[in-house]
């Protein structure tokens, strides 16, 4: 609680107190045989206007000064007409005092208010937690001595000293220094990264081990950390429909609520239908419960709460909207390379002939390949465990789109395709594994296979399974590569559907197809690693960028931004999406449902003011509890 | 220019919301944003016109909500 809210609980002890006290003179009868009859009611009437007064004016004055400004339908506005008429009803003596209830009213909603002050307070301090990832300066080297300087006057090309235990403030690229750095807040990830001179950093993550000299490439503002908290920020600006819809219902429902309680009010005495003072003390009872602020601040505190849950996974989500849209989504497309494979190559088979072993093999082609620098030879020599040596290698040279020729300790080394082994004649064995194979043969005798394939994401079976549980009807895979590779991985991951061998304005081709298929409000998402997909994020329902960290073009273009490349987050995205929605829902039924209630039994008479109250500030504050569920995530 | 001020004591998300209305219609504000949750600012005037743009948007503030106080 900050000072304001201690000030204001403390009223509200003292009125409460007094308002007790009031409260058993009046029902012990002490007024009556002090004043008689009627003056006890104008002594209890006085007696109660003290802890009104201490508990309400500045709800009395806020209402008076809105009136002033010609604004009036508010909360204090309401609560001012509601507890005075109820102090009025004094000059109807046939009826029961209701001076307590008027006190009481005014009293339980402070009382409410206070609590919802509360609640706001603590998820904005969520909330800042949540985004307590900038550093606020940057340690920069002057004459020797470390000086702390605000981040933004660091110019490009500036060296900053990163401390450990610090974040790093800026991005930019190691000169000096090793260390290990914790991308947690950027991505979710627990794994620290290693880096050292020349690896490039970015800010928001914490130094966790070394000393870290740092050359900044942007200036603060257009930093990483930078771009992401405004893009967090900025999120509540693309309202969800929910959300303009219960901005355009809050503007219908309070007028239409107070217009409704005049009507009671007055209409039904007119026609004779009963004492006025009994359709009066409904008419206030309606007035009460007319304030929709449990949807106005709990719609888009559940929004943002999901939005700033996401964002501790690494999952950046661009506009409430998007979250409502990655809710119903339906269908997922997906980039094969880069996005369900790693988009490396890798040696995923080494198949030797009888009588040769795998190391033999792997020798034999690492060392061919010794000169080469080729995606295909890397991942060879990735894979041979032991080191090459160049001085065994003569003559290497390529065979023009076959593969490599060398003389490797003076033997001759082919390593590549079928057509190679046919052009030299060696008798090679056919290979049923989809990917690049490569044979090996060594003065014209064969040793055998390598096979090497972009490899399938360690997650990306599950995430299908995770997008298939979670209701996604379709998972479909787009792809530039041949078909027999898209169907090998689509068959192991447990793709619903696939197209090869797509030039890239196929794909907009295709998603537009697949966007034509949807029904029923379903909605598409594509998932792209973002370098060359643009047009096809833009096109989608909702474009996810993955692997980002870092990565602008992709920030920009996408609705929805996965700092790293693990596909399982799009499955995290979509829960915390529906999460999300399903809370915003369940207030805004909550909230509705109760305040009908409470205003039909206020117009049957059978509501008192006590309830009324609770339809009002209770509802508010259940709604704004649940809101703040949004934004608990589970990081596993 | 668009620059970010901090709203202490925001109390309302509805009045946050009048607050910004209101804010837009003042003569020289490009855009005006309040958010309420986050308690801040955010506004969007001509360069030269900034500071006086401001002390108009401060001035009103101190009308409509005179509990809340914009942080310069």
């Amino acid at each position: 609680m900050n000072k304001k809210q201690r000030k204001w609980r403390n009223r509200i002890l003292i009125a409460l107190a007094i308002f007790a006290v009031v409260m058993v003179i009046d029902e012990t009868g002490v007024l009556g045989a002090a004043f008689g009859k009627p003056g006890d009611v104008y002594a209890s009437f006085v007696l109660f206007l003290i802890p009104y007064l201490i508990a309400g004016y500045d709800v009395l004055i806020k209402a008076a000064r809105n009136i002033r400004r010609g604004d009036a339908f508010d909360e204090a506005f309401l609560m001012t007409v509601a507890t005075i008429g109820a102090f009025a009803m004094v000059i109807f003596p046939d009826t029961d005092p209701h001076m307590a209830e008027g006190a009481a009213v005014m009293l339980f909603y402070q009382v409410g208010e206070l609590f919802q002050s509360y609640a706001v307070g603590q998820s904005r301090k969520s909330i800042s937690e949540l985004m307590d990832i900038a550093p606020d300066y940057a340690n920069i080297e002057r004459d020797g001595k470390l000086v702390e300087v605000d981040p933004d006057e660091v110019q490009v090309g500036d060296v900053i000293v990163v401390k450990p235990g610090e974040r790093v403030p800026i991005d930019g690229v190691v000169v000096d220094g090793v260390s290990q750095l914790d991308t947690a807040a950027l991505t979710g990830e627990s794994v620290p990264r290693h880096v050292e001179g020349g690896s490039e950093v970015i800010s928001g993550c914490i130094n966790m081990t070394g000393m870290l000299h740092v050359r900044t490439t942007k200036p603060f503002g257009e930093s990483t950390v930078s771009r992401i908290l405004e893009l967090v920020e900025n999120a509540s600006e693309k309202k969800a429909r929910t959300e303009n819809f219960i901005t355009r219902f809050a503007r219908i429902y309070t007028p239409a609520v107070v217009f409704a309680a005049l009507a009671l009010a007055v209409l039904p005495p007119l026609l004779g239908l009963g004492a006025w003072s009994d359709w009066i003390l409904r008419g206030l009872t309606f007035l009460v419960v007319s304030c929709p602020c449990a949807l106005v601040i709990s719609v888009p505190l559940s929004f943002f709460g999901g939005i700033g849950g996401a964002s501790r996974l690494g999952i950046l989500v661009k506009g409430s909207n998007y979250l409502e849209l990655l809710a119903k989504v339906d269908t997922v497309v997906f980039d094969k390379t880069g996005t369900l494979t790693n988009g490396t190559f890798d040696v995923v088979a080494i198949r030797p002939a009888d009588g040769i072993d795998e190391s033999t093999l792997l020798e034999q082609a690492a060392h061919a390949e010794a000169f080469s620098d080729h995606p295909i030879a890397l991942s060879v020599k990735q894979a041979f465990a032991g080191a090459v040596d160049e001085t065994r290698v003569a003559d290497a040279h390529e065979e023009s789109g076959h593969g490599v020729a060398a003389r490797v300790d003076g033997r001759q080394v082919l390593v590549g395709n079928d057509k190679l082994m046919a052009e030299h004649g060696v008798a090679y064995r056919d290979c049923d594994m989809v990917g690049t194979v490569l044979h090996v043969a060594v003065d014209g005798r064969y040793l055998g296979h390598i096979v090497i394939a972009d490899v399938v994401k360690d997650d990306a079976a599950q995430t299908i399974r995770d997008l298939h549980a979670a209701g996604v009807k379709r998972c479909v895979m787009l792809t530039g590569d041949r078909a027999d590779v898209a169907a090998s991985v689509a068959s192991e991951i447990g793709l619903d559907e696939f197209h090869a061998q797509l030039l890239p304005e196929d794909k907009v081709d295709a998603v537009e197809t697949l966007l034509a298929g949807e029904a029923n409000g379903g909605k598409l998402a594509f998932v792209g690693d973002g370098i060359n997909d643009a047009p096809v994020l833009t096109r989608a329902d909702v474009g996810i960028a993955m692997g980002a960290m870092g990565s602008d073009a992709a920030i920009e273009a996408a609705d929805v931004v996965l700092m790293d490349d693990k596909p399982s987050n799009i499955a995290h995205a979509m829960h915390i999406a529906r999460k999300t929605m399903r809370i915003v829902w369940q207030n805004i039924v909550f909230a509705l449902g109760v305040k009908i209630i409470i205003l039909l039994l206020a117009a049957l008479g059978i509501a008192n003011m006590w309830l009324a109250v609770f339809g009002d500030v209770g509802v508010a504050f259940i709604a704004i509890l649940n809101a703040m569920r949004a934004m608990r995530v589970d990081k596993s | 220019m668009r620059k970010s001020f901090k709203l202490d004591e925001i109390d309302c998300a509805n009045c946050a919301q009048k607050l910004e209305d209101a804010i837009n219609k003042l003569d020289g504000v490009e855009q005006a944003r309040v958010n309420f949750l986050l308690q801040k600012l955010t506004l969007t005037a001509a360069d030269d016109a900034f500071d006086e743009v401001l002390a108009r948007v401060v001035e009103l503030t101190r009308q409509v909500e005179p509990d809340c106080e914009i942080i310069r």
